[in-house]
């Protein structure tokens, strides 16, 4: 009995010997960094489609930008496609993706307008595609949205009015894009339920420019002619209040209307607020955008969570910037992305 | 017996004005600011551009045809002029350069009409095709192209307060592309009535064949046409450029190529050719730029403006096919 019980034992130490020696060997837990391999495994060669709206303008080509160096360094692939601003091409290029031979692993997606790729997107979650909507949002329930609240937005810029309004008259105009666009009518929302707290502050004229600088410059020279005492206007996109700009430069107007806008942040829009043309730009803050954009597609691919389950909202954290806060770094330079200098 | 001859006369550019001028005095009397002179120069302004090119539209339609690439001309060719000039290209090379391209372009839609007997819709709709695809992929970088600070295009623009200081006419209210519009619509008006190869545009159009046998040298008259046409849709470019410092070459796949045809047709300028003159097209243009005007004013939300535009439009369109039913001499061969 004693003997069996002294082998017992003995054959235990021998185990726990080898056991520990072998752990110690293979693992060796408390000098390897645990998470090199399973982020390397689950990254690796996982491919990557971004699908603009079009390619040709500052936003598209500086997630592109960041995202190409991000992608490539984490050892994973990254392609566009350009529908050039044609909604029927970009629903062709997202089923062309998805039912191709090599489907992707992300779908990231910059919309055009609320339910458009509804469907489509379903179908790409059903394929095992994660899908991530950039910037316009959408009903849809995407794995994340990465981009603006365009209600707080919206707040942002009319808290700069109201700003530059300070001893001025109190009425502001309003450059709409269009009333399809999610980005405009949550814009939209946001001014309103802010001047609603200010009774003294009354819209005086809220027209369309469908998003173009000649539409823009023309309804931004009626406004004025009708209501030349308007204190503030608040364009919906930079890229039309070029427009808006050049019609209150006509109308002698400079310095007297302060003119608020929104835009990626691209140096474009300090060079405007520093000459004067834009009061207040609220930068959408695109390289913090392409840096949540990268984190959350590492998770998604990491997390083993099934396309279509989950849905995460992260909202850029933005303010209205006026010539006073500018710094070196406000803005980003889309030539010297292309060029390689991040 | 004065009733008929009223109908009879009642040309489609007479219902069209007439209906302008009742716009016109519809929202003088009921809106605030509309008679104001800074706003009537502003509704002018807002249709200068849609109006160069309707004039260049108007010179290739009277002598029967179409040119559906000026949109894409106007945009690219200034695009790519500016896009050089970033690039480092010097002044006056980029412009040459430019302005050789342009009457290429303008060359080659005449040289397939009238030569390869191609149907102008067909030749011009490929060639606006394929002027845009080879610029927005060989040779510029991006949608939008800014103007070089201190470029010439920037101070065109300041020409209205130059003159003013130096001729002390007060001539700085009235902003540069009023006088570019009426400045084209005079010259055109001038080549197409007083001078020899003007008439041969409207004996071209009237019928294309009894011109050719009368001797008139109608394939060098299409190309010259279509060359015209070119370089009218550059300067519009070039205006475009000034108004916004920069051009934007999404304008290629907008409507505006539809508004210029529009504006030439419902004027009164028939699109089977032989008829009509740059009255036609300021009386168009002058139609659509109250109507945008007014709805502007009376803050009428973009869904509807289209609806209204498209109904007065569609309104002018049907009076004029009463009135002026077509028949054996008045329609010749279809349109186009």
């Amino acid at each position: 009995m004693r003997l069996k019980g002294m082998l017992a034992a003995a054959a235990l130490v021998l185990l726990g010997t080898l056991a520990a020696n072998t752990a110690t060997k293979a693992d060796d837990v408390g000098t390897q960094d645990p998470g090199v391999k399973p982020y390397t495994e689950a990254l690796k060669g996982k491919r990557v489609v971004l699908i603009p709206m079009a390619m040709g303008f500052d936003l598209a080509q500086g997630w592109a930008a960041y995202l190409k160096h991000e992608v490539e360094n984490w050892g994973g692939v990254l392609e566009t496609r350009d529908p050039n601003w044609d909604v029927n091409a970009h629903a062709q290029a997202i089923t062309d993706v998805i039912s191709g031979a090599q489907k992707p692993d992300v779908l990231v997606i910059h919309s055009p307008d609320l339910n458009s790729f509804s469907k489509l997107l379903k179908k790409a979650q059903q394929e095992g595609i994660y899908v991530v909507l950039v910037d316009n949002p959408m009903n849809f329930k995407a794995d994340a949205f990465v981009g603006s609240s365009w209600y707080h937005l919206g707040e942002l810029e009319a808290g700069a009015a109201v700003k530059a309004c300070e001893g001025k008259s109190k009425q502001i105009g309003l450059v709409q894009g269009d009333a399809a666009n999610a980005s405009s009518i949550y814009q939209y929302n946001g001014i309103m339920s802010v001047l609603k707290q200010h009774s003294d502050f009354k819209v005086v004229a809220e027209p369309f420019s469908n998003w173009d600088p000649t539409t823009s410059r023309n309804v931004t020279t009626t406004m004025l002619q009708q209501n030349p005492d308007i204190c503030a206007i608040i364009d919906f996109w930079d890229g039309d209040a070029t427009g808006a700009s050049a019609a209150i430069k006509d109308a002698k107007l400079d310095g007297k209307v302060a003119l608020v806008t929104t835009g990626g942040g691209e140096t474009v829009d300090c060079k405007a607020l520093e000459d004067g043309t834009f009061y207040a730009v609220v930068m959408t803050e695109l390289a913090g955008q392409s840096r949540d954009m990268n984190a959350v597609i590492k998770f998604l691919l990491q997390s083993g969570v099934k396309p279509g389950t989950s849905t995460t909202y992260i909202y850029t954290l933005e303010k209205a910037t006026t010539k006073a806060d500018l710094t070196p770094t406000s803005c980003w330079d889309l030539k010297s992305l292309q060029a390689g200098n991040f | 017996m004065a009733r008929v001859n009223f109908f009879r006369n009642l040309t489609q550019e007479r219902i069209v004005f007439g209906l302008a001028l009742a716009v016109f005095i519809g929202c003088a009397a009921t809106l605030g600011g509309f008679l104001q002179a800074d706003n009537l120069i502003a509704i002018v302004r807002s249709v200068s551009v849609l109006g160069i090119l309707a004039v260049g539209m108007g010179i290739v339609i009277i002598g029967r045809g179409i040119d559906l690439s000026a949109v894409a001309i106007m945009a690219m060719s200034v695009a790519w002029y500016l896009q050089m000039l970033q690039n480092g290209v010097s002044g006056g090379e980029a412009l040459a350069l430019t302005l050789a391209g342009v009457v290429a372009i303008g060359l080659i839609n005449g040289f397939m009409v009238a030569y390869a007997d191609v149907p102008a819709i067909f030749a011009t709709l490929a060639s606006g095709a394929f002027v845009y695809g080879f610029c927005r992929s060989q040779l510029i970088a991006q949608d939008a192209t800014p103007v070089p600070r201190g470029n010439w295009i920037d101070g065109l623009g300041e020409i209205p307060s130059r003159i003013d200081q130096y001729a002390q006419i007060h001539l700085a209210a009235i902003p540069i592309e009023v006088f570019f519009f009426s400045g084209a619509a005079f010259a055109a008006f001038l080549f197409l009535r007083f001078t020899k190869w003007g008439r041969y545009v409207y004996l071209m159009g009237d019928n294309f064949l009894a011109a050719r046998n009368m001797g008139i040298p109608v394939r060098p008259m299409t190309v010259l046409r279509y060359a015209i046409s070119a370089l009218i849709a550059f300067s519009a470019g070039i205006l475009t450029a000034s108004s916004l410092h920069s051009i934007n070459v999404r304008v290629v796949n907008s409507t505006l190529l539809y508004d210029v045809i529009l504006v030439v047709v419902i004027g009164g300028i028939g699109l089977s050719g032989g008829k009509g003159g740059m009255r036609n097209v300021i009386v168009g243009a002058l139609l659509i730029g109250i109507m945008q005007n007014a709805m502007t004013i009376i803050d009428i939300s973009n869904v509807y403006q289209n609806l209204i535009k498209s109904t007065i439009l569609l309104m002018a369109i049907v009076v004029d096919s009463v009135v002026n039913p077509r028949d054996e001499q008045t329609a010749q061969q279809g349109d186009i």
